[in-house]
Formats: C-alpha cells, sequence, structure tokens
C-alpha cells in the first residue's frame, strides 16, 4: 500500500526542465531514498510534496487521494537548507513552528516539554538559538521537524551538521519514528547511510528517473556474477584450472592468503566455479560480491549520461 | 486564517520587545515635545511688538483687541481700499478687516499683511472674535430662557448652542499692490511634519520588513515555514505585523509627547482650560438674569492669569481640524506603507545580504525621496499642477497628500487619491506575492530586473 505516489510529475523553470514526468510510488511504513546528483530536481520534488511550488503536469496522491492543502499537517519537512531565528529563544521558536503546523497551544506546549525532557535539552528552553551550539540547533529543528508527529517524514541532508554521536541518535530516532508508523523519505548523498536505512529508492538524474525500486532488487539487478575466493596451498595459475568463460579480474595475497575476483558467464552459476577450484585449492571462503549503492549510483548516473556526472 | 495570526503575533512580539524599540519610543516624544513647546516658551518671550490696524465694519468688536507686551492694537475709520493702500507705508504689521455682514452674527475676518501672518496674533485674534461672539449669543440665549423660568439651566446644552468657528483668512499685500491668499505658519508646520513624519515610517518600517525577509533567508528558516505557510500568508503576515508595531509606536508618540507637553506647558502657564472658562463665563452671566436657578459649578475653576503668548499657540492648534487630519493620516500611513512594505518585501525576498539591495532600492526611494524634495513646492502653492500630480499619483501621495491636507484640499482630489492608492496597493502586493514567493528559495544567485519580470510570469 503506497502512503504517497506522484504520477507523471513535470516542473519547468523558465528555459529548463526540472522534472520530467517522474513517477514516485512510496510504500507505506517504508524508508524511501531519494538519490541523484546535485541539480537532479530532487529538492524540486521535495518542495512539491510539500506543496511549496505546484507542479505543471502529473497527479500527486496522499493516503490514497488526491493531495490537498491540509496534508501539510501530515507531513513533516527537514530542508537540507535550514535554520531558525536566531534571536529567538529555543521554546517561543519551538512553539512557534509547532502551532504553524497545526498544534493547539496546550498540545504543543505538552509535547514539547516530553521531547525536551527526553533529549535532554530542558536547560535549553530560554536560551535564544544563537547561543546554541551548531549540534543542539541541529537536534531543535530535528523536534520541531517530527513534533506534529506526521505520518510522512522528508529529510533532505538529514545527517550534515551532525557530530558521529549525534548522528547516530538522529538515526536511531529516524527508525524509531519508522517503527511508529511513519513512512520516511530521505535525500541524500552519503551512500553508506542509504544503504544502512532505506528499503526502496529513486534515483533521479537530469530530472528524470533512472533508477527505481527495493534497495535488494536493485542490487541484484546491478550484480555482475563476480565472486571473491580466498585460499591457498596453490601455486599454480587459476586460468588452468578455470573454465574458459570464466575471468579472473583481481588476485593478490593477504596475510598469506591468496585472494581472486572471478567473474562467470551470465548463464554459469557458482558451483560450477567452486568444482573448478576445489580439487586444486584449499577454500577458505566463496562470496558473492553485491555492487554497493555507491558503485550503483556512479554507474548508473554515468552510464545513461556521462556528461552529467563532470558537468557537477 | 489563524496561522496569518500567529505569524503577525510573532513579528509583533518580537520587535516590541526589542531594546531598539523601546529607545525610540522614548526619544521621538522628546523631539515631538520639543517641537511643540519651544514656539510656545518662545511666545512667552518674543519682545517684538506689532502693530495691527482693524476696521471693523460691524463695531461689535470695537476695543475688544486688548493690546498685550508683543501686540498693539488701533482702529481706522477710514475705508478698506484706501487702508489697504496705505498699509504698505504704514509700517503696521497687519491690517485686519472684519466686514459687515447680512446676518446679525459676523463670522470671518481677512487679515493682510506683507508676509505670512504668525499664528500668535491669528490665533489672539480668533480667539477675542470668539468669545466676542459668544458672549453675544450668549446674551440673547438667557434672554430667552429668562421668559422661560420652569426650565434649569442646561450649561453644556448653551455652550453647544453659543458655540462658533471664527474665520480669519490672510492675504498678502505684495510689492505690486496685488493680494495672494497666503497660508498660515501652522498650516505650513503641520504638514511639513505630517508629511515627513509619513516618510519617516514608510522607510523605517518597510525597510524593516525587508531585513526581515532577508533574516529570514539567511538563516534558512524560510523554507521551514512556508512548509507550513504559503508564502504570501508569511509576507502579509510580516507586513501587517511590522505595520502594527509602527501604529503602537505612533499611538505611544502621541500620548507620550501629550503627556510631556501638558506636563511641561502647564508648569509654566496652570490650567487653562477653555471649557471651565466659558462656563464660568455662563455662570457669572446667568447669575445676573436667574439666580435662583443656577446649577452648581462642578468645579469651581479660578480664572488664571492668562499668558497669551501661550493661549495664541493653543488657540492655533485647536483650530486644527484633527478628526480630518488625524484620519488622514492614519488612512496615508496604512496605505501608504501596505504599499511600500509589499515593495520592501518582495527586494528582500530577491536579495541574499542587505548589500545586494540597493540596485532594487533605487526605484522605491526616488519617488518617495522626491516628494520631500518637492515639500517647498507643495507649501508655497498647494492647490497647484505639481502638488496636485504628486499627491494624486500613488507612490508620492502618501507623502505629498499629507502635506496639502493642513491647507484644505478638494474632497474629490482626496479620494481620487485614495482610491488610486488602494488600488496600486492591490497591484504591487500582487506583484510582491509573486516576486517573494520565488526569490525566497533562491539562495546565492545575483538576482537582476530581467529575472524578477521573468518570476512574474512563473
Amino acid at each position: 500500500m503506497e502512503l504517497f505516489s506522484a504520477q507523471n510529475i513535470t516542473k519547468q523553470f523558465s528555459g529548463h526542465k526540472a522534472l520530467d514526468h517522474v513517477t514516485i510510488d512510496i510504500p507505506e511504513g517504508s524508508i524511501y531514498g531519494l538519490l541523484g546528483p546535485n541539480g537532479a530536481g530532487k529538492t524540486t520534488f521535495i518542495r512539491i510534496i510539500n506543496q511549496i511550488i505546484a507542479p505543471d503536469e502529473g497527479r500527486i496522491f496522499f493516503n490514497g487521494r488526491e493531495l490537498q492543502p491540509n496534508d501539510i499537517y501530515q507531513i513533516g519537512y527537514l530542508p537540507e537548507e535550514r535554520g531558525l531565528y536566531k534571536k529567538m529563544t529555543v521554546g517561543e521558536q519551538a512553539m512557534y513552528l509547532a502551532q504553524l503546523k497545526g498544534l493547539s497551544r496546550q498540545e504543543a506546549q505538552k509535547r514539547l516539554h516530553r521531547w525536551f525532557e527526553k533529549f535532554e535539552m530542558k536547560a535549553w528552553w530560554n536560551k535564544k538559538i544563537e547561543e546554541l551550539s551548531k549540534g543542539m540547533q541541529q537536534k531543535v529543528q530535528f523536534l520541531v521537524t517530527i513534533i506534529h508527529e506526521p505520518r510522512l517524514l522528508i529529510f533532505d541532508e538529514p545527517f550534515s551538521g551532525f557530530d558521529p554521536i549525534n548522528a547516530n541518535m538522529l538515526r536511531d530516532e529516524i527508525l524509531a519514528q519508522r517503527d511508529n508508523g511513519a513512512t520516511v523519505i530521505f535525500s541524500t548523498h552519503n551512500m553508506a547511510s542509504v544503504e544502512e536505512l532505506c528499503d526502496h529508492i529513486s534515483l533521479i538524474n537530469n530530472s528524470k528517473v533512472i533508477l527505481n525500486g527495493p534497495v535488494r532488487e536493485i542490487k541484484m539487478t546491478y550484480k555482475t556474477n563476480t565472486f571473491e575466493v580466498t585460499y591457498n596451498n596453490f601455486s599454480g595459475n587459476l586460468h588452468d584450472i578455470l573454465p574458459g568463460s570464466f575471468s579472473v579480474i583481481k588476485e593478490w595475497q593477504e596475510h598469506g592468503m591468496n585472494i581472486a575476483t572471478i567473474r562467470i558467464p551470465v548463464n554459469g552459476n557458482p558451483n560450477q566455479l567452486l568444482n573448478a577450484l576445489v580439487p586444486h585449492v584449499m577454500m577458505h571462503s566463496f562470496t558473492e560480491l553485491i555492487p554497493g549503492m555507491n558503485e550503483i549510483f556512479i554507474r548508473a548516473v554515468t552510464e545513461k549520461s556521462p556528461e552529467t556526472i563532470q558537468h557537477n | 486564517m489563524n496561522k496569518i495570526l500567529l505569524i503577525i503575533r510573532r513579528e509583533y512580539l518580537t520587535r516590541v520587545r526589542k531594546r531598539s524599540f523601546i529607545i525610540m519610543t522614548i526619544l521621538g516624544p522628546l523631539l515631538m515635545a520639543a517641537i511643540v513647546i519651544v514656539p510656545i516658551y518662545l511666545a512667552t518671550r518674543g519682545n517684538e511688538t506689532k502693530k495691527v490696524s482693524v476696521i471693523d465694519q460691524t463695531g461689535i468688536f470695537y476695543l475688544k483687541f486688548k493690546d498685550s507686551d508683543n501686540i498693539k492694537f488701533h482702529y481706522l475709520l477710514s475705508d478698506i481700499g484706501s487702508a489697504k493702500s496705505e498699509f504698505r507705508k504704514s509700517g503696521d504689521y497687519a491690517l485686519l478687516f472684519i466686514p459687515k455682514t447680512d446676518v446679525s452674527i459676523p463670522t470671518n475676518a481677512i487679515l493682510y499683511a506683507e508676509s505670512n501672518v504668525s499664528i500668535n496674533v491669528i490665533g489672539y485674534i480668533r480667539n477675542v472674535m470668539t468669545k466676542t461672539v459668544e458672549d453675544l449669543k450668549l446674551e440673547a440665549k438667557l434672554h430667552d430662557l429668562q421668559l422661560d423660568q420652569k426650565h434649569p439651566l442646561d450649561v453644556g446644552d448653551i455652550l453647544r448652542s453659543i458655540k462658533t468657528e471664527i474665520d480669519v483668512n490672510t492675504m498678502k499685500i505684495t510689492d505690486e499692490g496685488k493680494e495672494e491668499k497666503s497660508y498660515t505658519e501652522l498650516s505650513m508646520i503641520l504638514g511639513t511634519f505630517a508629511g515627513i513624519l509619513i516618510y519617516f515610517f514608510i522607510f523605517m518600517f518597510g525597510s524593516q520588513v525587508m531585513r526581515g525577509v532577508i533574516e529570514e533567508k539567511t538563516s534558512r528558516i524560510v523554507e521551514v515555514i512556508i512548509s507550513s505557510v504559503k508564502p504570501f500568508q508569511l509576507m502579509m503576515g510580516k507586513i501587517i505585523g511590522v505595520g502594527m508595531v509602527g501604529l503602537t509606536q505612533f499611538l505611544l508618540w502621541i500620548i507620550l509627547t501629550f503627556g510631556i507637553v501638558t506636563v511641561a506647558t502647564s508648569s509654566f502657564i496652570g490650567d487653562k482650560s477653555q471649557k471651565n472658562l466659558t462656563q464660568q463665563n455662563i455662570i457669572e452671566k446667568a447669575s445676573k438674569y436667574n439666580p435662583d436657578n443656577l446649577p452648581l459649578p462642578d468645579s469651581a475653576p479660578s480664572r488664571p492669569r492668562q499668558n497669551e503668548g501661550v493661549n495664541q499657540v493653543f488657540e492655533a492648534l485647536n483650530s486644527v481640524n484633527y478628526p480630518v487630519m488625524i484620519g488622514a493620516f492614519l488612512f496615508f500611513f496604512i496605505f501608504g506603507y501596505l504599499m511600500y512594505g509589499a515593495l520592501f518585501a518582495a527586494i528582500g525576498g530577491a536579495v541574499d545580504s542587505e548589500s545586494d539591495t540597493q540596485q532594487f532600492m533605487l526605484p522605491i526611494t526616488v519617488p518617495l525621496i522626491l516628494s520631500i524634495v518637492m515639500l517647498q513646492f507643495f507649501i508655497q502653492d498647494p492647490t497647484g499642477p505639481v502638488a496636485f500630480w504628486f499627491s494624486v499619483i500613488p507612490l508620492t501621495s502618501p507623502v505629498a497628500m499629507m502635506i496639502r491636507i493642513p491647507f484644505g484640499v478638494p474632497y474629490w482630489q482626496v479620494a481620487l487619491s485614495m482610491v488610486l492608492l488602494v488600488l496600486t496597493f492591490i497591484g504591487t502586493t500582487w506583484m510582491a506575492g509573486k516576486i517573494y514567493r520565488t526569490g525566497i528559495l533562491m539562495y546565492g544567485k545575483k538576482v537582476s530586473y530581467r529575472e524578477l519580470w521573468k518570476w512574474l510570469k512563473y
């Protein structure tokens, strides 16, 4: 079941197309990675979800029906370009933003006090934002993003500006939000965090979606039937014992072990490789090499339009 | 709607609590009080004697004008024509002409002079004439009432029925012996003051709007906020919130100035309430006719020795049509501010920092500054074509019209100016909304006029 669905979204800014028939379906309860190089159109897409700008063409569905102005109360957005009023106190500011998201005064107060306690931020309530460290400001910012308990959370580069400890806390909090039933859209360049958090991704490049689907399936389609084997007690040449259709990509030695990466043909299978090797070598490990998101990202973007990468 | 109120509330409260607001609120009235008090103070000290000759065709005011330290009156019996031709040779300060009227009570006078007549003199003349006429009316009224002994005297009713407005028109006698209508210093002072105040308020609070928008852009909070509210709501909330700060400041200035002036002047002139004087007058006079039916005086004011100079200034100030002045001021302030506020907000949205604002500020500041630069012309010829056009064209009308209002402006011109101003306000707000909406999401980009034009069409 999709919580959010964008169908054929097109958005044109004078002279250039920011989004070109983009279709993205976001399953309820997932953490959805929105990836793409700078200037690909991710931010435009996020702004359209937030109804900051309107698409030229296409339809958007939220919770099974067409997106409505009041749906912003169900959406929490942490923009990449983010900040707070520097001269305002933390408490006033949090109250203000919570009320703008539709909470009543009493409700905002109640929830904020609960969260401030949880994050150990009670002492900050009367401090001005400019008196806080950057990390502390980010915490406040995160808190006001989720204070109205939105069903859809949008994080644009959430980890920038966080130290590893706070980044870890933030990650746990994002997962906790998901476990509580929220759906998360997560836009980032940090492929390690995509790998760690996302179930689904869409890769946007040059205003088009070029890759789309569950992370596991995408990885499967990008795998190249390459295996890494660790062995010893063999002094011959691997080429001599392997069938001619198999290719050895790389061989090296580490801690007295031989390691090699070997690609088998598309119609081959891992057992054929094992059968060829086992009579000759002492096998220690055998792993299929699944490409990381980083590699997939670069391959997808450069294969489809090599000039984009050079421009950015 | 609720959200725009939240925005207005935030904009208002954060500004009103600022130290600079409190300082301005205290300094402003001190300055304005000084503007009021200094002339009064000087009026009490002026020692130059002004000679005024009087031709009173009605005969009512004969010997009513008393010489004071600085004004001496003498009565002429010649006709007005020869008096005017004699006037330049006589070296008199002014020639007061009270023409005979068809109705029994005269209500106007003409004051001829070579230059603008000081408000003290006009104030004193108007004062004396008003009193004399009111006394006459009172006598007549009381005479009537005497025939009807059953009803007790209603002082308030009598006060209303005898209230008299005296017009003192001033005419300038020029070198060529021609006559021109001249305008009193008071209209000049009031017009200039109101015009400058509007100019100042528009600039001060308009640029506060602009700075507020830039602050939201540079602190990068704007995207967080417009994911909850429409950009237009944020813009209007800010403009209205800041405008209310301006009105608050204005109101506090009026109250504080009034307080300071009252305290300062009473310290050197004592209580001189016009109403009490007249009331006392009625009671005194009435006692002659009907001693049994007297109401008890609600207060027993002793008639303080009046300081003529001060009285005259007050008299002049009292002659101003305050409801019109204040009403017009509020209208032109509010709509002038809203119109310019929207433009300032658009500039704030289009730039990244205050240092980038200059190229866009020019078209906004030029009409404003021009209307102040032209002030001299408006005052010299408040009904002329220059004054007319400047006070009708919306970008200059708030300042120019306020300068003209104390001199008296035909209603259709005021109405035209108001309608055009409101229409322009709607137009600029629509335009500003478009520029603002696009601009606030653009970071790190130098924007040109061509770009702004494109944004209007998004």
